[in-house]
């Protein structure tokens, strides 16, 4: 009998997330926490030399829904540009999830797209200053 | 079928919400530690004030202001007696979290100096940890934190070596609401005052919990909440000593809390009306003086007995869950009616989902109480707590709600 929510694949994410850990030479990273329920993600990712991500690793705790949602939105970020990255939304990780989320659990599908995001926000804003300097 | 213990009879038709039903499912409530269910006594009490009574308070002559008068400060009356207080010497407040800011702003600013030192719990809930933090900042004070040992006590020793640097003031929790510990606090007063320091004690979760008399705990000030003690929303209570009230500058100031105003100076009405300006929560004091009746019916000796009895149960069960991890002291007799936990494998916010499904309502989070959260490396919990309608037959469905959160999430 599969749960509504706690879909098989759901579990599956939740228990044996991908891409969990640490890498030694982010090129960004970011850490949030949803003070609702104390879950904490950082997201690292590290580009290649045409500015495209070539590794993801995310460290942190959380609930299910949190967990799976960052599982799943880390395997979509290979070869992404910061642009691109920016242009991920809630749909994407809705349509990742494949579930109904409720008003209440939304904080916690969102998290990672929150954290990814503001990695790359981070990393643009970088790029902004340096230009404005240079100009 | 829902049964008492035998130290209280089965209260469930005083509470008009545990009829409501959920997919089916009847009403669990194990959360009054948040916020306590209304029996139905208090609610008349609220109708009867808006249909019968209402009317301003001490502000006219007709017979209407008069009979809300009474009724207001009937309830200042009822509560000050229940406590050991005095009238002069219980303040309305919005909550808790207004109770402390009243002390932590009054008393705070006009005596904190400049390289004070004051001290907090490590299981203080935000309310009595926040309002320290920013009038320390703004006057320069230290502010630090009694330890909590790993079964989740106090260190009374690490406290007296703390002692020794001479707090101005003390603030500990009467019964920690994640750990549930029930604190020493009449030990802990004693001790501070022999040090020369103030106490405020957090009453919350001790209020509708377990007997207290404020002049055997001899607190400088002990705050709570009214929607904890089956009291409606926005009502707390201040009890301070009448020495120290007298001497407090006002916090919150306008109309009802003057005696005189003149241009450019004013003075201030005698205790309590000087910490009570404006219009005050005049529904809600009315309502919870007769929440205090309600308590008092029963009996604070029963209704501890009644909770410490599930509380034994719930940690007998839960000892039996697998994977079920209980934070606090394991006694049941050294904590209030309250246990957090946490399930390998299972986020609070799951269980909560899951538990919710069949109506089953406990709390998850942090609990308001970061720093203790920290000390114990725990990200978040889940907790069950108990109130005077709880019945062994809700702790099976608790049970049986875990069974399901372990199968749903193949643990
Ligand atoms: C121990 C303790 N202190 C203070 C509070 C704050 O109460 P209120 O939110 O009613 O001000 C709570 C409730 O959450 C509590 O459990």
């Amino acid at each position: 009998m599969d749960d509504q929510l706690y879909r098989e694949y759901i579990l599956e994410h939740y228990k044996h997330p991908h891409n969990q850990g640490t890498l030694e030479h982010p090129d960004m990273q970011a850490h949030d926490l949803n003070p609702l329920c104390g879950d904490e993600l950082t997201f690292q990712l590290e580009l290649d030399g045409a500015g495209r991500v070539k590794q993801v690793a995310f460290d942190g705790h959380g609930c299910a829904i949190s967990q799976a949602a960052a599982s799943m939105l880390s395997d979509e970020l290979q070869g992404k540009t910061t642009q691109e990255l920016l242009a991920l939304d809630h749909q994407t990780v809705l349509d990742l999830l494949g579930i109904e989320i409720s008003a209440t659990r939304m904080k916690c599908a969102m998290l990672a797209l929150k954290v990814v995001k503001a990695a790359a926000l981070g990393h643009a804003a970088e790029w902004e200053t340096q230009e404005a300097g240079n100009g | 079928m829902a049964t008492g213990t035998p130290e209280l009879r089965d209260l469930t038709a005083e509470f008009p919400i545990l009829d409501r039903e959920i997919d089916g499912h009847s009403l669990v409530y194990l959360d009054s530690a948040a916020t306590s269910q209304t029996p139905r006594a208090v609610v008349d009490a609220l109708v009867s004030y808006y249909t019968e009574h209402r009317a301003s308070v001490h502000r006219g002559v007709y017979p209407l202001i008069v009979e809300a008068t009474d009724m207001y400060e009937g309830a200042r009356e009822r509560i000050a007696a229940w406590l050991g207080s005095t009238p002069q010497e219980t303040i309305f407040t919005a909550n808790a979290t207004a109770a402390i800011n009243l002390v932590a702003h009054s008393w705070g600013r006009a005596n904190l100096q400049a390289g004070d030192l004051m001290l907090v719990t490590e299981m203080e809930h935000h309310s009595n940890i926040v309002p320290w933090q920013l009038i320390c900042q703004e006057r320069g004070a230290t502010l630090a934190y009694i330890p909590v040992t790993d079964d989740g006590q106090l260190d009374l020793s690490a406290y007296a070596r703390l002692l020794e640097r001479q707090p101005r003031l003390v603030a500990v929790a009467h019964i920690s609401n994640v750990l549930g510990t029930i604190n020493p606090v009449a030990q802990i007063t004693r001790d501070a005052h022999r040090a020369g320091a103030l106490v405020l004690v957090d009453g919350t979760q001790a209020v509708p919990q377990i007997p207290l008399d404020l002049r055997e705990i001899d607190a400088d000030f002990y705050a709570w909440t009214g929607h904890k003690a089956y009291g409606p929303t926005g009502i707390g209570v201040l009890h301070g000593r009448r020495e120290l009230l007298e001497q407090m500058p006002p916090f919150i100031s306008g109309g009802h809390m003057i005696r005189q105003v003149f241009e450019s100076s004013s003075t201030w009405s005698e205790l309590p009306g000087k910490f009570e300006a404006g219009t005050t929560q005049i529904a809600q004091a009315i309502g919870l003086g007769v929440a205090v009746d309600f308590i008092n019916a029963l009996g604070i000796e029963a209704i501890r007995a009644h909770e410490l009895a599930l509380t034994e149960e719930l940690l007998e069960r839960f000892a039996q869950v697998p994977g079920l991890r209980v934070h606090g002291p394991l006694q049941a007799a050294q904590r209030g009616a309250l246990v957090s936990f946490e399930l390998e494998g299972a986020h609070p916010h799951d269980i909560g989902e899951i538990l919710g499904r069949e109506n089953v309502c406990v709390r998850t989070g942090h609990h308001c109480a970061q720093p203790l959260m920290r000390r114990f490396a725990i990200g978040s919990s889940a907790r069950a707590s108990f109130a005077v309608h709880n019945t062994t037959a809700d702790i099976d469905r608790l049970i049986g709600g875990l069974q399901t959160v372990r199968r749903v999430l193949e643990l």
